[in-house]
């Protein structure tokens, strides 16, 4: 039943929440961060109402010559002040520390789940550049395999952001996108670099962050499931630049996805046609 | 006040007065910041409608002032230099003239960094984390030329200076306690200066070296943190194959301890202030003091919880996430032995007890978010968004400025011999409190929303968080209420000093050695906190009476 009241409270969508989930892995860390909230508020409240109690009962003097905290109540009958309020302090830790084990065990479940394991050998390889203060974005082209790039090739204004090496046939076919289109229900592997300064790769709608590091590639996997279009944010201090270091992720349907490639690769072929 | 002084009571003035030029410069950048934030495109007066860089260098310089000038400074060797002999019954600090040496390098650090502001192109936009290679190379920024260097030069030398008054504390309270004052009669100050100085001597060797790294990768062609074929600003800099993650592993080696340094000297001190104003012993003293050594301990392998996103190796965000979880437990020890330590009535509500509670509350509230931030799954979402924002500056901020409060109330009469003015300390407690909750608690929305930090404004080209902005505009007005409270305090301070009411001897009726009449020489046979409460009476018995005697 609390549950459900929360559930009907979070969905309810508060601008003042998470925004809507639109990744399959999402379900289960809004579950998680709901239950962790509901959790740390109870222990919030609960310390506080004694806080007040304690300050609004000052007033009363104590009766018996004793050094440790009292509860004057007539529970205690048999029991002594002192042991009881020992009683009391052990076993509030023994359950907090039993809070603190399940939001390690659970949490940790959800980091090995979406961080240990690779993509599977279906996901889509996308790579994510940042740069001082721009996304580009590098679909693999019809072989699924990325050229080589080179710092010393970059030139945004001859059309070559990226710097890719046109010597390398891989990269012949590579599709270079400012923005991120995505098929929905697919598995997506993204390849993070940068080519400057760290950067953060941030999806709020995808429940997604991991920093694009100079001399780096790292990977994450995650599956857009809800087409609609999310804000794609920097989230490391990058320059004076980094707030408007944004982009917009696109899910749409696959037949979508489709047309949109093919599009671009065309355009690609025609342009780096021998 | 001699102002080349080596007599330790005075430099610990002379720290605080430091701290407190620190904490007024760097709460005005961040009311700039606030105002900023909410209008980007109102001009404000002498600055005009500021760039964004001038927003990141406010930040930058904000984040460096409070961490290392005002709450490792004060809580550390500002309190430390002001009671710590008496507490532990000596004459002296260990080395006078290095404590003095460590104030002077710290001024001059102080000058070097607010100097960075007015070299050409400005203070440094890194923020006071530094990540290279925006931070070691000159055209990664307006800044992050000459103002960095400056940067650098200012916390290379607050290296030396924390690291000298480290020293001293810890030569002090090893070799000069009086006869008698065993481990187990030490107040918990006593035990937390302990520890932070321990700290303090680890970390901030490790950023020192990290520092003097980035200082030849900028200057001398190394290539510690800069990987190869780097390109910045159109033109290749990456010579070697550096990697900016070594910077983040030495930095918040350094970085997470910093937190304990300045938090735990006000654990110690609210756990004397309950103990003093509630009349009673501290119960389970052995294991209070035990915690504290714990968390300081747990405390230098926990860093990587900075680093779940970054690139670190995930088994590794498994790892330190577990270690951080484990903090919880002693820091848990802690709040419960105090929430038992308020129960039972009879507590004096005087200024120094309520900042203390104050402490209480907001450490509690930020220490809270802690377990949430340590779930890496969770800080997938969360990390650099305005809820960590919210979770530091509840947990170290906030929870370090309250206790530097009731530190500063309630050592006050051995400062100047007069007490502070009470109605206007209770009314600064009650404003502080509400602009404080007012100003850090909806943080934790907007980072929910998923705004991250460092933003100059709300609107940007793929999104708008317009749902935030009344919440934002509601945590700028109460910044702005909460600074205005301080000015009741500045008053407090200097109407107090010149005209307050003069202090009887021991005048919170305390027993710790900072408020022995005499210099008695006797050896101590009483432990801290000697409270006892018989049938309408209050008796204390002060560690510097002998328990033979009394009996």
């Amino acid at each position: 039943m609390p549950a459900m009241l929360i559930e009907a409270f979070c969905i309810a969508q508060s601008p003042l929440w998470m925004p809507p989930d639109g990744s399959l892995h999402g379900l289960a860390v809004d579950r998680l961060m709901r239950w962790n909230l509901v959790a740390i508020c109870i222990c919030f409240l609960a310390a506080h109402l004694w806080l007040i109690v304690a300050l609004v009962c000052r007033k009363r003097r104590v009766e018996v010559p004793d050094f440790g905290p009292r509860i004057n109540t007539a529970i205690n009958k048999g029991l002594q002040p002192r042991d009881f309020s020992q009683y009391l302090r052990w076993t509030l830790l023994a359950a907090l520390c039993a809070m603190y084990v399940w939001m390690a065990v659970t949490a940790q479940h959800l980091w090995a789940q979406s961080r240990y394991a690779g993509p599977s050998l279906e996901a889509m390889q996308v790579e994510v550049v940042g740069e001082q203060f721009q996304w580009y974005f590098r679909y693999p082209g019809a072989d699924a395999a990325f050229g080589s790039t080179r710092p010393n090739l970059v030139d945004a204004t001859a059309g070559n952001p990226l710097g890719i090496d046109s010597h390398d046939a891989r990269g012949r076919d590579d599709v270079v996108s400012s923005a991120l289109v995505l098929p929905a229900g697919r598995e997506i592997d993204l390849r993070l670099r940068s080519l400057d300064v760290i950067h953060g790769f941030f999806v709020p709608g995808m429940r997604l962050k991991e920093n694009a590091v100079p001399g780096l590639v790292l990977h994450v996997h995650f599956t857009p499931t809800v087409p609609g279009t999310y804000p794609i944010l920097c989230s490391q201090l990058c320059g004076l630049g980094h707030e408007r270091m944004q982009a917009v992720l696109s899910v749409v349907s696959p037949a979508e996805f489709e047309s949109w490639l093919a599009t671009r690769e065309h355009a690609r072929a025609e342009q780096t046609a021998p | 006040m001699k102002f080349f002084t080596t007599q330790h009571r005075a430099l610990g003035v002379l720290y605080l007065l430091l701290a407190l030029a620190a904490v007024a410069i760097g709460t005005l950048l961040s009311l700039v910041m606030r105002i900023h934030r909410v209008w980007p495109d109102t001009p404000l007066p002498f600055l005009g409608v500021m760039k964004p860089e001038d927003y990141l260098a406010l930040v930058t310089m904000h984040g460096t002032l409070m961490i290392f000038f005002v709450l490792t400074i004060a809580p550390q060797i500002g309190f430390a230099s002001l009671v710590l002999p008496e507490q532990i019954g000596a004459r002296s600090m260990a080395f006078p003239r290095l404590n003095a040496a460590a104030f002077w390098i710290a001024t001059v650090a102080l000058l070097v960094l607010l100097s960075a502001s007015f070299v050409p192109k400005g203070a440094p936009i890194s923020g006071w984390t530094s990540y290279p290679p925006l931070s070691a190379i000159p055209a990664a920024g307006p800044g992050e030329g000459a103002g960095m260097d400056f940067w650098l030069a200012s916390i290379g030398l607050f290296c030396v200076s924390s690291w000298l008054a480290a020293v001293n504390i810890l030569a002090t309270i090893l070799g000069e306690r009086r006869a008698g004052m065993t481990w187990s009669r030490l107040p918990m100050t006593v035990w937390a200066w302990l520890v932070t100085s321990i700290l303090t001597l680890l970390v901030f060797a490790v950023l020192l070296a990290a520092i003097v790294l980035l200082f030849s990768d900028r200057h001398f062609g190394s290539s510690f943190f800069v990987p190869a074929g780097d390109l910045i600003n159109g033109r290749i800099v990456g010579r070697g194959d550096g990697s900016p993650l070594l910077w983040l592993h030495l930095f918040w080696f350094f970085g997470h301890p910093e937190v304990y340094i300045a938090v735990l000297p006000g654990m110690g001190l609210a756990t004397s202030l309950f103990a003093n104003f509630g009349h009673r012993r501290v119960p389970g003293y052995r294991i209070m003091a035990a915690m504290l050594v714990a968390i300081g301990l747990l405390g230098l392998v926990v860093w990587g919880h900075h680093m779940f996103v970054s690139g670190m190796n995930p088994y590794a965000g498994t790892a330190f996430a577990l270690t951080t979880m484990a903090i919880a437990v002693p820091s848990t020890v802690e709040v419960l032995g105090w929430l038992t330590m308020l129960w039972g009535g009879g507590l004096q509500l005087k200024t120094p007890m309520l900042f203390a509670l104050g402490f209480l509350s907001f450490f509690i509230a930020g220490g809270l978010t802690g377990p949430i931030l340590a779930q890496p799954a969770l800080d997938a979402y969360l990390h650099n968004t305005f809820f960590v924002v919210a979770h530091f500056h509840m947990v170290m901020a906030m929870a370090g400025c309250f206790s530097i409060f009731a530190g500063i109330y309630y050592w006050f009469p051995l400062m100047t011999g007069r007490l502070m003015n009470e109605t206007l300390g209770k009314l600064h407690f009650w404003l502080s409190i509400i602009g404080a909750w007012g100003t850090f608690f909806p943080m934790h929305f907007s980072g929910l929303a998923g705004e991250p930090r460092h933003y100059e404004r709300l609107t940007g080209p793929a999104t708008s968080f317009s749902g935030i902005v009344a919440n934002e505009r509601g945590i700028t007005s109460a910044a702005l209420f909460l600074a205005a409270a301080q000015l009741i305090f500045l008053w407090n301070i200097f109407a107090s000093a010149r005209r307050g009411r003069i202090a009887p001897p021991n005048p919170w009726q305390a027993t710790t050695l900072e408020w022995s009449p005499g210099d008695a020489n006797g050896r101590i046979d009483r432990g801290p906190y000697e409270y006892e409460i018989a049938v309408n009476e209050m008796k204390f018995f002060p560690q510097w009476e002998r328990a033979s005697k009394q009996e």
